[in-house]
């Protein structure tokens, strides 16, 4: 459920490092459980610059809604239109198709990233 | 203070229930399937809710028609034994203790359902009126557990297992019989706004009329059903709920529900209120609404610009667009009237649209 090759966040972001200074953002499976069914997500345009912690938009789900915020500073390459139509990809496949934007990586990854261990502690003591 | 639980609580765990503080009760907001599948299942199929924590308070004696008839504002006395009829507790300001089901055996002898969070509150309320009457109040909450089978596919799936025909309960009628030997008294009501039945029954066999029903239902489409599509459900189908579209500080004029009031009778409990606020004209009143834009989705309890609030608001399942209802000042009640709901700092559209947002075919 949390896959080793992804760094996480506490607020329940996911970042997948694709190896030429760029990245593709989503929430995980534990967020997206916790949202229940996706219906609209918020992205912001290309070309926004936003640094670690920055809002970046909003996930709606039938019962509440949720902001989601920068794992680590960049610029928005690309955002996943393919959610404007099946916003139910964040639910479904939250680490494949339902990735929300795709960055370039400014500086180093943000210190205060999670490896998957570390996330799947957090969230253990966060439900608990 | 811990949280109250029903008689179901181990088969919500056990299904793989989310559970909630709902008013105090450990409650079921959605079921593995999630809120969507158990909203299209109740209004394509049938859902299972398990309403047990509604409370229950019998009105009985020689005077208890009387009474009632004075302390709801609905018309008791036309009301035939064997119908239920949706009314409230009010105030003298004609604003709301709570809403109800009052079911009439006979005329001495009535069942009336309360909203769970407020059933501590209205018995008391109901006690503390009833003194100058012959009437006894009861509180059977803790001795009744109650299941709602809601959706088209409802009576198919309760007939076999019950001895009373349900081709003859009318809307808002109800019966008493077994189900399976089970002493059950069988309403068709609910709080979705399709066909179906809220079966209530000793509260020692509610898991065993739950099981027995999840059984039956399944081949048929049933799944069990949390509060998370209760509440879109009712919202579509315009229905209540306390806390939102009525509460202390709304008349029942204001929640557009002057239906329930039955001002011809005589006296009743709020009346000389409501009557004059009747007269005088409201200020404000409550409004269905839809949103114009696809992504902007209203919630409850935010700000209407033009002044009022949102009282309940999300995604219609049903119809696909972003609905609500809200208090708004009664110049913007009209139909096609243009609102602006704030949402996180911005005023995005809305237009007034003719309520329920859904009704089902008949």
């Amino acid at each position: 459920m949390y896959p080793a090759e992804l760094k996480y966040t506490k607020n329940h972001e996911y970042l997948r490092p694709l190896g030429d200074g760029t990245a593709l953002v989503g929430i995980t499976h534990y967020a997206q459980e916790a949202l229940g069914d996706v219906v609209f997500v918020s992205l912001p345009e290309p070309g926004t610059r936003l640094g670690t912690g920055e809002e970046f938009g909003t996930v709606e789900s039938v019962k509440t809604v949720s902001e989601v915020y920068m794992p680590s500073a960049g610029e928005v390459l690309e955002v996943n239109t393919e959610l404007e139509a099946h916003p139910e990809f964040v639910n479904e496949d939250p680490y494949g198709q339902g990735w929300m934007i795709k960055l370039r990586l400014e500086g180093e990854l943000d210190s205060g990233l999670l490896d998957a261990a570390g996330y799947e502690a957090h969230v253990m003591s966060e439900s608990r | 203070m811990s949280l109250k639980r029903t008689p179901l609580f181990d088969a919500h765990v056990a299904l793989g229930a989310r559970m909630v503080d709902f008013g105090g009760w450990e409650m079921p907001l959605q079921y593995p399937t999630g809120i969507l599948a158990e909203h299209h299942a109740v209004r394509k199929a049938v859902g299972i809710f398990d309403v047990s924590h509604m409370g229950e308070i019998r009105v009985r004696g020689s005077q208890s028609l009387a009474f009632l008839d004075w302390l709801t504002p609905n018309g008791v006395g036309a009301l035939p034994p064997g119908r239920i009829q949706y009314t409230g507790l009010l105030t003298e300001r004609g604003t709301f203790v709570d809403d109800l089901l009052l079911h009439k055996v006979d005329d001495r002898d009535f069942l009336l359902v309360v909203n769970a969070s407020n059933a501590g509150k209205d018995l008391a309320w109901i006690r503390s009126h009833a003194s100058a009457w012959d009437v006894e109040v009861l509180d059977e909450s803790a001795v009744t557990g109650q299941v709602a089978l809601q959706g088209p596919v409802s009576a198919a799936v309760l007939q076999p297992l019950v001895d009373i025909e349900l081709g003859r309960i009318r809307y808002y009628g109800f019966a008493q019989g077994t189900f399976q030997g089970v002493p059950v008294l069988i309403a068709r009501t609910g709080y979705t706004g399709e066909d179906g039945f809220e079966v209530y029954c000793p509260v020692e066999r509610t898991p065993w009329v739950w099981e027995t029903l999840l059984e039956q239902g399944r081949p048929q489409g049933l799944l069990p059903t949390g509060l998370g599509c209760r509440n879109t459900l009712r919202l579509e189908a315009k229905m209540a709920l306390y806390g939102h579209e009525i509460d202390d500080g709304i008349s029942a004029l204001e929640a557009d529900l002057g239906w329930i009031l039955r001002f011809s009778k005589g006296d009743f409990l709020g009346r000389d209120a409501l009557a004059a606020q009747r007269e005088r004209g409201l200020v404000r009143v409550l409004v269905g609404f839809r949103m114009m834009e696809k992504g902007d989705i209203a919630r409850d309890h935010m700000p209407v610009a033009e002044g009022g609030h949102v009282t309940s608001a999300a995604p219609s399942p049903t119809l696909g667009r972003n609905i609500g209802l809200a208090l708004v000042p009664i110049a913007l009640a009209d139909l096609g009237s243009r609102i602006h709901i704030e949402i996180r700092g911005r005023a995005c559209p809305a237009e007034v649209i003719p309520t329920p947002f859904y009704v089902r075919a008949r």
